[in-house]
């Protein structure tokens, strides 16, 4: 139905770190991109930043590479941390 | 980011070795994997995640500032009751009126992203008109509460501008028409946030946030439409000329409006004018239009406005230069049809509730 290219949405709730792909929506251009994002995505105070990004301009693994991308991780356990006692007193971890 | 906010996260949980760390074992190594991702991805979605998955704020509508908290909620002294009740009226019934004009657009926006936008820009002036109806049902004395304001009164005794409720023209037109609305009522606003009705004050300032945004939404279509294609620019053009036999009356003063402003708790309308016409000349200037030429109207003849689209719309005979008419309870016929929509829930089981 829509003839404006396909924009993913970013969204950084007040309380957290790092901005989080919410979903994708059709504008324009950047700026009505933006808004758009503002009025779909954050209507019920959910953010207090925004990105937007063409969806276009994200370069993203296809399915078909999950094997060689993914699959050579699944097999070093001794890459996490998780023959350590960690010490009461040691924060965010 | 301060610790604490950190330490809301939930804590990372490490897969119980003895059961999964066996290397020889890629099946049990995999599930432990699994069982770890799970433990990362403590938010089952992206909009648990938005709030870390356990503050019910987003999703309940909780968690919102009553723009009334704290305010003192008296008439102050040397304001009269009546007159500040009709001139709540007055406010309430441009914001409830336009807002039901742009929830009109909800299922035939030319996008989902535009309808969702003038819903918002909608609910935005609901929750003003509530704000506004339930303080002129309280400063007059009489105890009526928003909803009998708003569903149970008949066109003659609504006293929004005419701007407000003449028909939806095209996208174009509701563009220029919500640039006009908006500029006007931002201009307005902004001066109330020094009214001496501390309700009113309080009005305005949530207010002043939320129409500059319109303002700026409408300003942004307008630009585009108006320096963007021929097709796209000639309904700009008609959208603007449609709406612009509107705009003297938004600058007519009513008595009422007059007695407010010198009371210190109202605005006269006509020292608006200068900062409009200095808003929509930049934006003219931008979206490369002309600024139409002011209408005035006869008593003598019905003046009929013919409209870009299907509608055309008769204003009142008693429309004229010096007399505001939406102001004084005149309206166009379209104003009784879009009460008897609005209305006819309400009406038809009075006091239901749900």
């Amino acid at each position: 139905m829509s003839g404006w290219p396909l924009y993913e949405v970013f969204v950084r709730s007040k309380r957290g770190l790092n901005h989080v792909h919410v979903g994708s929506l059709h504008a324009a251009d950047d700026e009505t991109a933006l808004r758009h994002a503002r009025d779909l995505y954050t209507r019920r105070n959910e953010g207090v930043s925004i990105w937007v990004v063409r969806s276009d301009h994200i370069a993203a693994t296809s399915p078909d590479e999950k094997d060689p991308f993914f699959a050579p991780s699944g097999d070093k356990v001794y890459r996490h941390p998780t023959f350590y006692a960690i010490p009461d007193d040691v924060p965010h971890m | 980011m301060s610790s604490t906010e950190h330490t809301e996260l939930p804590a990372y949980e490490a897969p119980d070795r003895n059961a999964h760390g066996r290397l020889d074992d890629t099946g049990d190594v995999y599930e432990m994997l699994d069982d770890a991702h799970e433990a990362l991805a403590h938010a089952g979605n992206a909009y648990e995640a938005l709030n870390d998955g356990d503050d019910p704020r987003w999703a309940y509508g909780t968690g919102f500032a009553d723009p009334l908290a704290g305010v003192d909620t008296r008439v102050p002294d040397g304001v009269d009751g009546a007159d500040l009740a009709a001139y709540c009226l007055m406010l309430g019934d441009d914001a409830l009126i336009m807002s039901h004009r742009l929830q009109e657009w909800c299922t035939r926006a030319p996008e989902l992203e535009e309808e969702v936008a003038l819903a918002n820009i909608a609910l935005d002036l609901l929750g003003q008109a509530r704000l506004l109806l339930a303080r002129a049902g309280t400063a007059d004395g009489s105890g009526r509460d928003e909803d009998a304001l708003a569903f149970r009164r008949d066109a003659g005794e609504f006293r929004n501008v005419l701007l407000a409720e003449v028909p939806n023209g095209d996208f174009a037109e509701a563009m220029a028409r919500l640039l006009v609305f908006a500029t006007w009522r931002l201009a307005l606003l902004e001066r109330l946030t020094g009214s001496r009705d501390p309700v009113l004050a309080a009005v305005a300032v949530k207010g002043v946030k939320e129409v500059a945004y319109h303002r700026d939404y409408a300003a942004g279509w307008v630009v585009r439409l108006g320096d963007g294609t021929s097709y796209s620019r000639e309904r700009a053009v008609a959208g603007l000329a449609a709406v612009w036999p509107l705009v003297t009356e938004l600058f007519t003063p009513h008595e009422v409006e007059l007695r407010l402003a010198s009371a210190g708790a109202g605005a006269d309308p006509s020292a608006l004018r200068e900062g409009f016409d200095d808003v929509l000349g930049q934006v003219l200037t931008a979206a490369t239009l002309t600024r139409p030429t002011d209408t005035t109207f006869t008593q003598s003849s019905d003046t009929t406005l013919t409209r870009p689209t299907d509608t055309t719309f008769t204003l009142p005979r008693d429309t004229a230069p010096g007399r505001p008419a939406g102001r004084s309870g005149t309206h166009t016929a379209a104003l009784t049809d879009l009460l008897a929509e609005m209305q006819s829930v309400a009406r038809a089981h009075p006091d239901a509730t749900w």
